[in-house]
Parts: structure tokens; sequence; C-alpha cells
């Protein structure tokens, strides 16, 4: 079964985990994603692999806990096993398609945001291990909530950081970081940035205006993320695209991120319940109307 | 029990006010005593039209005729002969177009009531602890078959090779097996626990095995099944693929939801019932859009988590798609059917939210390629339904995955994969059947489908 072999808590309220998953670990491709069940009753879980194993059979998860499953999830330990984990999902990144002369002779910017730093490792380790060299933009509230750093550093030409509160690197966030570096008379010709949408909408808008070409992956809901219920669906370019199976990747600057994240609000409320409920047992008792 | 030979058995069902509450089986089923009175219906004809109708051609006099002696286990054995999903199409097959469309019953009066005494059958056989059987004389052939996908043409197709004596093994894509049967058809028509997982463990109790959480294409892919699994040959029995939308404004908002992601979470996940994880909406007011079996399902399922729910539908009752039961049963339960009608923009509210539906009228003009007559909206007969959920039933587009990632494997232009006459794709060694070829179909065309797919992985496993 699908056990953990080893977990990690990289900051507050970020765990990583490496678990065993051969099916997985055997093909996953830098961009792709996994869907995680913890327990039998459990919800489809969907997360970025982070990085894999393909010899022992293992995969790496770094999540952040939002709501009451990802919660439950950080409370499993190592010897104990998830109930199902399948993949890899969605389509590799289409870096990993380019000739590597090609990804060479271009200059590339990674933008990570938060936990977003995960599904960016992926990418720039296996550039790195391909001989490509690229730069990244690493952003974080605050110090403390800057993960893997030693991990980035290793496989980056040059790493920046940013915090929205000065605290370590760039005083801004990933934007002001960028528009920094540009000043500076630095330059890129490709950029992927992966985070919460709220920073792909602002950072796409700044690769825009700058000229460019910028790519996302949208971490939308999903159920079953293989392409048959239709939750995942967006507007890229006016049309309604699925991320499970046409993405998670997109052109960030045809992307409709205002309605992407007024979808992500769909089960806020009943979400909210259910983790109070996990959090608070039988303390909560649903009546003081907060919730509801 | 006296019969008029007219007129079916009646069968019981749950009151209609009570069962739009709960999530109980509709239809409770004949009794024995009914049944048999039921039987003593059919004339046990030389040459059964019946048997023309379904689509496995089951010997509908010969299980008929042992069950009026009183044998089930006779009847089960029969019925298996030809299908391994019994309790499953007793209960979902759309008979009155099938098999009771042919009897010859039906032509003075109502049909002998094939699905019922079917799924009585069936039911009774599980109870009895009666399971379908390994030929005696069963050879092993020593080779092994992959199949993708555990829906109804998978889970046929797997049962049929190993009573043939080949190793097979399922690999399917969600974490439980069934497909449409566990993720669409809704619980108060066909119950998970009692029918679907008792069918497909019967399917196991033959030797195939299943393995979750695998999807082809992804965490394996064809070529592997042949090059590292040591697979002679696949069956691709992978389903009708992504909803499809409207495309008319407001369709993104907050309270659209496609009927798969409706009812998969209601049924796959569980959400109807208050102690599931996975949520769901619970609207006051809904709008199902569509005619089919799954716009009614949708329906009905929204109805029973509490809404007062409207179909609006472009055509006229007479081409509604879906199964004239399930129509009645809807009316029954209160939903209102919008007919001759069509969503034209969705309307929402300063935070995003549903508010409701504008719709415009239409009237049938001159018969499409179809032969359907075909809708023209009416000019200026736009008004709004108020709702706060829309959930869109129409239809599907196939999902490329398979496609794109199998060399060889060509599709038509809907998309569905092309085969010839013994289910063969124009790869070689690889089959395939069910709606992942015709598009949305039923279960019982599926379970065809992967019938025959079996012998012709049979055949072709027999020459290489
Ligand atoms: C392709 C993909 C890759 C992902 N990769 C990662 C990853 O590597 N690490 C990681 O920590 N998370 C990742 N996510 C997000 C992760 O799946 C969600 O955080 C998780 O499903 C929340 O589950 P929950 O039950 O704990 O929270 P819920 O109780 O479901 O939700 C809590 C809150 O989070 C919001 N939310 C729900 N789903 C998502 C979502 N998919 N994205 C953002 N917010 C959401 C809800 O609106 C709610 O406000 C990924 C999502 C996708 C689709
Ligand atoms: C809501 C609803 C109601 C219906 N009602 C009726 C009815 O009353 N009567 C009737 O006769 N028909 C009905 N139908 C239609 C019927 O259910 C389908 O025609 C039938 O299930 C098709 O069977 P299938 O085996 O081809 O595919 P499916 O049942 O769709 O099964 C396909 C399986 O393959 C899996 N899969 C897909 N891709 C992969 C992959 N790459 N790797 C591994 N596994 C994969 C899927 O997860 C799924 O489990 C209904 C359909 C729906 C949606
Ligand atoms: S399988 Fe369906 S069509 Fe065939 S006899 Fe049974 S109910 Fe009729
Ligand atoms: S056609 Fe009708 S009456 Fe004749 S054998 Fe079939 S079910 Fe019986
Ligand atoms: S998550 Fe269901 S179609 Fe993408």
């Amino acid at each position: 079964m699908f056990e953990i072999v080893s977990k990690t808590k990289l900051a507050d309220r970020v765990w990583r985990m490496d678990v065993v998953a051969p099916l997985v670990a055997g093909k996953a491709m830098p961009g792709q994603f996994l869907i995680i069940r913890v327990d039998k009753d459990g919800e489809r879980i969907p997360l970025t692999v982070c990085d894999f194993d393909r010899e022992k059979g293992i995969v790496t998860i770094v999540f952040q806990t939002v709501g009451a499953e990802t919660e439950r999830m950080s409370r499993v330990n190592v010897g104990e096993c998830f109930a199902d984990v399948v993949g890899p999902l969605g389509r590799p990144s289409d870096l990993v398609d380019l000739p590597i002369e090609e990804l060479k002779a271009k200059k590339i910017l990674f933008i990570a945001g938060g936990v977003g730093t995960a599904p960016v490792y992926n990418q720039l380790k296996w550039l790195y291990d391909n001989g490509v060299k690229v730069d990244c933009i690493q952003g974080a509230r605050t110090k403390d909530l800057l993960i893997l750093e030693d991990e980035m550093k290793a496989v980056t030409e040059n790493l920046y950081f940013a915090t929205d509160d000065g605290s370590y690197g760039i005083h801004g966030n990933v934007c002001v970081a960028l528009q920094k570096l540009w000043d500076e008379g630095v330059r890129y010709d490709h950029c992927v940035v992966i985070g919460p949408v709220i920073m792909m909408k602002f950072a796409c808008q700044l690769t825009k205006q700058l000229g460019i070409p910028t790519v996302v992956s949208m971490n939308t809901i999903m159920v079953d993320g293989t392409g048959m219920c239709g939750a995942c669906r967006l507007l890229v370019g006016g049309q309604v695209r699925f991320a499970c199976v046409d993405g998670p990747e997109f052109d960030g600057h045809a992307v409709d991120f205002d309605q992407a994240l007024q979808r992500s609000r769909l089960y806020k409320t009943q979400e909210g319940e259910l983790m109070l409920r996990l959090t608070e047992g039988d303390t909560h008792s649903g009546n003081c109307g907060v919730c509801s | 029990m006296e019969v008029d030979v007219l007129k079916k058995v009646p069968v019981a069902e749950q009151d209609p006010d009570i069962r739009a509450t709960n999530f109980e089986e509709v239809n409770l089923g004949y009794t024995k005593e009914e049944a048999l009175a039921e039987a003593t219906r059919c004339l046990n004809c030389k040459n059964a039209q019946c048997m023309q109708g379904c689509p496995v051609s089951i010997n509908i006099p010969g299980f008929i005729a042992k069950l009026k002696d009183g044998d089930v286990e006779g009847a089960y054995d029969v019925i298996s002969l030809s299908s391994s999903l019994p309790a499953v199409c007793g209960r979902v097959c759309p008979q009155e177009t099938q098999c009771e469309a042919k009897c010859i019953r039906g032509i003075k009066g109502e049909a002998v009531s094939i699905g019922r005494l079917e799924r009585f059958v069936a039911d009774t056989a599980k109870d009895m602890g009666i399971k379908p059987k390994l030929p005696a004389d069963l050879v092993k052939k020593g080779k092994k078959v992959a199949v993708i996908g555990a829906g109804p043409s998978g889970l046929t197709c797997a049962g049929d090779l190993a009573k043939m004596g080949y190793d097979v093994t399922i690999f399917e894509a969600l974490h439980k097996a069934g497909g449409v049967l566990v993720y669409g058809i809704p619980e108060f028509r066909l119950p998970k626990e009692k029918v679907v997982a008792k069918e497909i463990g019967n399917v196991k109790e033959l030797g195939v095995k299943i393995v979750t959480d695998a999807v082809i294409g992804r965490s394996l892919t064809i070529d592997d099944l042949f090059e590292k699994e040591g697979f002679s040959a696949v069956f691709i029995g992978s389903g009708a693929g992504l909803p499809r939308f409207m495309n008319i404004p407001g369709e993104q908002a907050l309270g659209v939801f496609s009927a798969n992601e409706y009812l998969t979470r209601s049924n796959l996940m569980g959400a109807f019932s208050p102690d599931s994880r996975t949520p769901i909406m619970r609207a006051k007011k809904a709008v199902v859009v569509g005619g089919g079996n799954v716009a009614m399902d949708a329906a009905r399922t929204a109805r029973r988590l509490g809404a007062e729910v409207h179909i609006v539908y472009r055509r006229s009752e007479e081409e509604l798609p879906a199964r004239k039961e399930e129509v009645h049963h809807a009316k029954e339960e209160g939903i209102v059917f919008d007919l001759l009608t069509n969503p034209t923009e969705i309307i929402t509210d300063e935070n995003g939210w549903v508010k409701g539906c504008t719709c415009i009228r239409m009237e049938l003009g001159e018969p499409d390629a179809s032969g359907r007559r075909s809708p023209v909206a009416v000019e200026g007969s736009e008004f709004t339904i108020d709702c706060d959920a829309v959930i869109m039933a129409l239809g599907t587009s196939p999902n490329p995955l398979i496609k794109t990632t199998t060399a060889g494997l060509e599709v038509n232009k809907r998309g569905g994969i092309i085969v010839n006459e013994s289910e063969m794709t124009t790869r070689e060694g690889v089959f395939a059947g069910g709606d992942a070829v015709t598009g949305a179909a039923t279960v019982i065309l599926a379970m065809g489908a992967g019938k025959s797919a079996a012998k012709g992985i049979d055949e072709y496993l027999k020459n290489h």
C-alpha cells in the first residue's frame, strides 16, 4: 500500500512526505500531479509531484494544511499508509518536450510563491539535471514560510528571495522583485509562475507588460482528476478547458484568473464547517451561527 | 394470485412523497409470489422475439420457464450464460425499447415484465448465495489480457475471458470499480453495496484481478502493458469522457455544475449522506438542463437534497431520450418539466453566485439528420427562472488521454475509437467497446460490446 516513509515539517502548516507509490514514481514528469485519499472515506486531494525516485518507487509531496482533508493528511505518520495514491495526472510541463539545446538558449525565470515552491522545484531539478541553467524568484509572506531553501539553491543559477515583510531577501512581493531585476537590466524570454492564484494573476499582468511569455499551473477544485467530472474547468482564451487533462499548465496571459479565484470559493462555507468539526471536535456545537 | 394476462403484475414502489426525501431504492422489486405470477404470462415462444431485442441475447423464455418451476438457481444459470450483471440490467436497461418492445404479449396488452423478472432472479440468487460458476472443464490458457476500465463493458469482457481460461487484470483509474454504475447512476435506482459491489464481487470470484488507482495512458501506457507487463491483448472500456457545456454567458458562475460532477460527488464520494466529507451544493431551486437519463438522475438527486427542481429541455416530451419510467418517476416526485425551452444565459448576483436562468421558448421545426424535429427559438419569448443552481446534462465528448498516448489507435470524427466487427481497433491486439467506441449509450450495449470483444480476443489469441 501507499506507505509514508518519511515526514518533515518544513514551516508552519507545511509538510513534506515521501510516499511509496511505484506507478506514480515510474512515470512522473515535471508539471504533473497525483491524487491522494487519506483513508477510505477521504476526499480526493490533488497535489503536485514535487520529486520522485523511479528505482525506489517513491514520490515526494509538499503540502500546506488549508482545510480538513489536508489537516487529516498531516496527522498520518511514518509507517502508516494512505488509502489511495493515483497518478501521475495532467500533462507534463511543455518545457520537457523542447530540445535541450533550445532550452539552453533561453533565459528562463521561475517564480514560486508559498507551497508553489514544491512544483517549481521538480521542474528546476529536471532542468538542472539536463544542464539547463535558470533563475528563480521565491516569494513568501515572511522568512519563516520560505521552504526548501537549500534544495532550491542547489538547482538554480540565481535564486532571489522576496518577502512581503522584508524579513529576508528583497522587501516586497515577487512582482516587486521581478520589476527590480528588470530595472537592473536583467532580461528573460520565458517565465513559469506557480503559487496562489492571486499571485499568478499579478505576476502575469507584469510579465505581459514586460512582454515575457508566461506559463502558470492552475490548482482548481477537482474531483476525479481523470477527465470525467468537469469540476476543474476554467476559461483560457475564452474557451472552457479542463485543468486535469488539458493542464494543469496554461498560457498565463490567456487564463481568466478572476473567474478562477471566484470558483475556488465554491465550497468554502461547507469546508470551513468540516474543518471546525475536525479541529474542535465535539466542543464545536455549530450553534453560534458563525459558520453557517 | 390472480393475473390479468393483458397486464403486467404491478410492482411495489416507495411512495413518491417519502422517497423524494431519501436515497433508498424507488422500485421495491417483485416478491416471490408476484414473480411467479408474472412468469406465467410468458408464452415460452418457440421463436422468441424478445431475445432479438436483448443486446446480449439472454435466453428469456428459458430462464422464465425455470422460474415458473420455482427453480431460481436454474434460471440464474441460464441468465449467467449471457450476462454477468443481471441485477444491474434488470434495474436500468431501457426494457421498453429492447426485450420488452419485441415481446409478443405486447401486441395485445402489456409485454411480459422481463426486466423485473431478471432482477428478481438475480436478487434472489444473491440472497441464496448462488454465484456464477467457471465451466467445470476449464483449461487455463496461460495468457494474460489487460482490461482498461471497470465499467460494464470492461467487467463483462473480463468475466467472459476468465470463463475462457485467460488470466485477466482490470486497470481502473478511480479508487472504486464500477464505472458509471458507481459514480453516475444514483443509489435510489441502483444500490451500490447491495447490488453493484456484489456483482463486481462475482466477477472477481471468476479470478479477475482489479487494480484500482491505475490510469492507463499515465500510470502505465498500452505499450507498457504489452512490453513490460506481459499482456497479450488489451481491451479498452474507458467510457464516455468529459461533460459538455453550452458556452452561454454565466456558465462559470458559482452554482453551475456538470451533471457528472454533481452525481460523482453524491454517488462515488457519498456526499448525499450528511456524514460525508465531500461537499455538495444543497440548492433551494435547481434548473437541470437536458432530457436524458443523466438529466433525470441529476434532477432527482437535487430533489432529494432538498431542492425544487425544473428540467429544461429544448424539444418536446416525445423526444425526451430518458427511459419512460425515469420520466414518470421524476414527475411523481414533483419535478417540473419546462419543455420546448432552452437556456440562453445564467444570471449571477454580486458575489458570482447563480440567481437565475434566462430561457427562450422553442418550437419544433423540420426533422433533422437524426430524424428528430429540430427545435427553433421563438423570438422575443425570453423569460427567467429564479434559481440558485444550474446543472448541465448535455452529453459528453471523448477523453483524449488513451488516444494521444497510444500510437496507431485511430478515432472517428466524434472521437470514438474505431473498431472492426470483432471489436479490434486499428492497433493490433487492442480491442475496445462501450461508450469509448459509441459515445454515451447504455449499460447493456456496453456489456454486449464487452462480450463480443472477449470473443474477438479469444479468436485473435488462438492465432498469436
Ligand atoms: C493540480 C493541483 C496541484 C496542487 N498541488 C499542491 C501542492 O503541491 N501543495 C499543496 O499544498 N496544495 C496543492 N494543491 C491544492 C490542494 O489540492 C488543496 O489545498 C487541497 O485540496 C485542499 O483540501 P482541504 O480539504 O484540506 O481543504 P478544503 O477544506 O477543501 O479547502 C480549504 C480552503 O482551500 C480552498 N481550496 C480548496 N481546494 C483548493 C485548491 N485546489 N487550490 C487552492 N485552494 C483550494 C477552499 O476554497 C477553502 O477555502 C494543488 C491543487 C491542484 C489542483
Ligand atoms: C447518470 C447516468 C445515468 C445513466 N442511466 C442509464 C440507464 O438507466 N440505463 C442504461 O442502460 N444506461 C444508463 N447510462 C449509460 C451507461 O451507464 C453507460 O452507457 C455505460 O456505463 C457505459 O459503460 P462503459 O463500460 O463503456 O463505461 P463506463 O461505465 O463509463 O466505465 C468506464 C470506466 O473506465 C475508467 N477509465 C476511464 N479512463 C481510464 C483510463 N485511462 N485508465 C483506467 N481506467 C479508465 C473509468 O474510471 C470508468 O470506471 C447512464 C449514464 C449516466 C452517466
Ligand atoms: S439484459 Fe436488458 S435487454 Fe436483455 S433481457 Fe435483460 S433487461 Fe432485457
Ligand atoms: S416474446 Fe414475450 S411471451 Fe414470448 S418468450 Fe419472450 S417474453 Fe415470453
Ligand atoms: S477534475 Fe474531474 S474533469 Fe478534471
